[in-house]
């Protein structure tokens, strides 16, 4: 373990322990959260119920008619001392077509104008970098990914939509993630994309995991329709 | 079991009326989180588990959660025993009341009517060797906002039409000990809650009155979270890094009224958090109608993890 890396264990519930390895939001952190990740699923082995990973720490659900709250932190010590990182280069990197357009990205022209910025040039900003995913959650195979220029950050909608499409792209604060599936939720819509991430999720294969990072494509309506891509417009109008 | 033995044509057991929430459940979803997908489950796990002994089930078979009845109703199309746990939602057969926690038999022509709760809220209703219904992610259980589980794999609750169809052909006949089945909470009750670290960031304050007066279940309440209402506790915290939540996970918004996670919360979130409640006191939470005041009384985990012991030993006898 990294000598600036100060390894804390608490307890989270009867039977689940927080560990948590940062304090701030950093790519770099992704190679010791995916490190401790796989070293945890093997010391618990068949002794783990769960364990969710998350931008600066992993939740651990163990079997508590295996193993005691105090042998649990035990075999966490034990798994997480000496950890070193992984090879950031090993997480994948997607492709990700959007069709940017207002009719599915209402927000295109609240978030340009913020940045001050045309929206042909926002589309460009959103799609020239490589972002980090650093958790699944909200959703099954929803990924928090970021960050996305200090120029784009913009804050949740004050009223979440009730309804926002599938596959809809959005920017909250300085991050960026793609909807699953149809949701309620709070984030500004930029475009859409065809990308099965709730199938993928479904078969417990997520497309994206912690450590991957993601690369946006901006697409035209007749690839994004020849795709397949459901172009309905988003229904509500914040 | 056979493609032609699940297709529509196999008689079962139909929805004649739809109430406000009817699901099917099992013990839920593990192994998953890190995808993103939610645990589910039934959220009165030890009613449910009841139900399924009562006819002699493995204990995590697929059955229904009612909530509140309603006037919710099925008719059979052939005999069938049934075991039914959990909430008093006033059930009736062909108008005759059916008390909870036992199994009764249930026949052709006959209708069975759950209409509203008397004690409790969550009534589970189990079928001979479970429900069928498709497996996704190693659950049946109904997930509405993640559309997973369900006759239909949409998530959503029965309607009107559904017809349910189960497993097994010849159940046991059990009946519970007087002194072990499932209680409904009363007002007052006391719910376990094992403290997290970030209890050190609320003011003594707060902690006093978390712990020290009684909180009354508000009704914004559902699988995924129930609110509690009481004096605003305040902390230094007012959000955190997005991480992990687990069962029973007590949450303090800014508004500082508390929000108890369920079987169907998010798996992640950054609101600073009290600790959780034990699962045993999440079963109880589940089964308190908006208005009951509860207690937050601090367990140990191995406190909490030897009433556990204790509860799971009740049906290996």
């Amino acid at each position: 373990m990294k000598p600036n890396i100060e390894m804390r264990i608490e307890t989270a519930a009867m039977d689940a322990l927080m560990v948590r390895l940062f304090d701030t939001i950093d790519e770099t952190n992704m190679a010791w959260i995916i490190a401790a990740d796989q070293a945890l699923r093997n010391a618990f082995g068949s002794m783990l119920i769960d364990l969710v990973p998350s931008y600066t720490t992993l939740l651990l659900h163990y079997d508590c008619q295996q193993l005691t709250h105090s042998e649990a932190i035990q075999l966490i010590h034990k798994a997480l001392s000496g950890l070193t990182p992984v090879d950031t280069q090993a997480g994948e990197l997607h492709d990700i077509p959007v069709w940017y357009d207002e009719s599915v990205g209402p927000e295109l022209p609240l978030v340009a104008k913020r940045a001050g910025l045309s929206v042909d040039e926002l589309i460009e900003q959103h799609c020239n970098h490589d972002y980090c995913v650093f958790a699944l959650g909200f959703a099954p195979g929803y990924g928090f990914m970021g960050l996305v220029d200090e120029s784009l950050a913009t804050p949740r909608l004050k009223t979440p939509r009730r309804k926002v499409a599938a596959g809809s792209v959005g920017i909250a604060d300085r991050q960026t993630a793609i909807y699953p599936l149809l949701s309620p939720g709070g984030w500004n819509i930029l475009g859409r994309t065809n990308v099965p991430l709730f199938e993928h999720a479904k078969r417990g294969e997520p497309l994206f995991r912690p450590g991957d990072k993601v690369r946006f494509r901006a697409i035209s309506r007749e690839e994004f329709e020849a795709d397949g891509g459901d172009t309905t417009p988003m229904e509500e109008r914040p | 079991m056979s493609h032609a033995a699940m297709n529509e044509t196999q008689k079962g057991l139909v929805v004649k009326q739809a109430g406000p929430l009817a699901l099917i459940q099992d013990t839920g979803r593990f192994g998953v989180g890190h995808l993103g997908v939610t645990q589910g489950g039934a959220a009165d796990w030890i009613s449910f588990r009841w139900a399924n002994w009562l006819l002699g089930n493995a204990l995590n078979s697929a059955a229904l959660e009612i909530v509140m009845g309603g006037g919710l109703s099925f008719e059979t199309e052939h005999e069938v025993r049934l075991a039914l746990t959990g909430a008093d939602l006033d059930a009736q057969l062909d108008g005759k009341p059916l008390a909870p926690n036992t199994s009764f038999k249930l026949l052709p022509g006959q209708r069975l009517v759950f209409r509203q709760p008397r004690q409790g809220l969550r009534a589970y209703l189990a079928f001979p060797g479970g429900l069928n219904a498709p497996e996704v992610l190693g659950s049946r259980s109904c997930t509405a906002r993640e559309q997973l589980g369900g006759l239909q794999e949409d998530g959503k609750p029965l309607k009107v039409g559904d017809r349910l169809t189960w497993k097994g052909t010849a159940p046991a006949v059990r009946r519970i000990p007087e002194s072990q089945g499932p209680r409904m909470p009363a007002s007052g009750c006391r719910l376990p809650i094992v403290l997290g670290s970030q209890i050190a960031s609320f003011s003594g304050h707060a902690l006093f009155q978390a712990f020290n007066q009684p909180w009354t279940v508000d009704n914004r309440a559902d699988r995924m979270g129930v609110r509690l209402t009481g004096p605003a506790l305040h902390g230094s915290l007012k959000g955190i890094i997005s991480e992990g939540i687990p069962l029973g996970a007590v949450q303090v918004p800014p508004d500082g009224q508390p929000i108890v996670l369920m079987n169907d919360r998010q798996t992640i979130g950054g609101y600073p958090r009290l600790g959780a409640l034990t699962p045993v006191a999440c079963a109880t939470l589940a089964q308190c109608l908006p208005g009951t005041e509860v207690w937050l009384t601090p367990f140990s985990a191995s406190q909490a993890q030897e009433d556990y012991r204790q509860q799971l030993m009740v049906w290996k006898k």
